[in-house]
């Protein structure tokens, strides 16, 4: 089940590179003494957990992951100024609606990863995810076409995610 | 500190506020449980974002060096947001709290509920 990682001295060089740089950055400095410290924190304490690994999907497609990224964060600017609107238009013309959206993907971080982009984006939360992971529910704020909707949610979001996890 | 560094602070700093403040003037005013929950996970991203602009901005200019941290609470925002609304409205859901009359699509939240129950007899 678990892979033999690559090198043993370093199980996870992607996390790794993330913890040193996070580190930098919650220091907010590049001086030699915290890169040392950081790295040093970024060799051990994968060394540690690399036991506690749970292992996922790899990403395939790290290109298509950044324009996903993108595109996503483009999304939560527009997303901010339509639910802005809804909040201040009237409420009585609000028309809320609970749906449920077919999902192909089948791995959990792909799931994951589809459920909190359709939380951040345009009037949607996700709410529940079916027992066999084939449904995805999510809160409309307000809904205008049902079709369409679901149609945005699996052509924008979930289509770019298979390609990024061949699955 | 040179006039335009605070035109463009002060531009960045209000519109944060407007957002946020946006944010909760919808949990304040939407009908029900679950609209108003849309209001603080979304509004508020893009407030939290441009007021975390204007810090990284007005540091980087006082204290002369790059100031990067703001981007690490972005970053965590980004992360803690969809996740926290999504187990609020999760449980919400199987609390059954109430759902405003004029919600299309009822059956799918009872089925939503149902799949979670079946899957705490097999567990």
């Amino acid at each position: 089940m678990n892979p033999q990682p690559r090198f043993r001295f370093l199980p996870m060089p992607f996390h790794s590179v993330l913890l040193l740089i996070v580190w930098l950055l919650l220091n907010n400095t590049v001086s030699f003494g915290h890169i040392v410290l950081g790295s040093f924190l970024a060799l051990t304490i994968p060394m540690l957990t690399a036991g506690m690994q749970n292992p996922q999907p790899r990403f395939h497609r790290p290109l298509i992951m950044i324009r996903y990224a993108i595109m996503v964060l483009g999304d939560i600017i527009v997303a901010n100024f339509e639910v802005a609107l809804l909040v201040l238009g009237p409420s009585k013309k609000l028309q809320p609606a609970f749906i449920a959206v077919p999902i192909d993907i089948v791995n959990e971080l792909p799931i994951t990863i589809l459920a909190s982009t359709v939380s951040l984006t345009p009037g949607t939360v996700s709410a529940e995810v079916s027992e066999d992971k084939n449904w995805l529910y999510v809160h409309v704020l307000h809904m205008t076409d049902k079709d369409e909707l679901i149609a945005t949610i699996k052509q924008r979001y979930e289509q770019p995610l298979t390609e990024i996890f061949a699955c | 500190m040179e006039f335009w560094i605070e035109v463009v602070v002060s531009a960045f700093l209000i519109f944060g506020g407007v957002f946020v403040f946006i944010g909760s003037l919808g949990l304040a005013k939407l009908p029900d449980f679950y609209t108003r929950l849309h209001a603080p996970t979304k509004a508020t991203t893009l407030g939290m974002g441009s007021l975390l602009v204007a810090s990284s901005v007005m540091i980087t200019y006082q204290q002369g060096y790059l100031s990067l941290h703001e981007l690490l609470i972005t970053l965590f925002l980004l992360i803690t947001a969809p996740v926290t609304a999504h187990m609020i409205a999760k449980t919400a859901l199987h609390h059954k709290l109430h759902i405003i009359d004029r919600t299309t699509g009822k059956t799918s939240a009872k089925n939503a509920r149902k799949r979670e129950s079946s899957e705490e007899h097999s567990a």
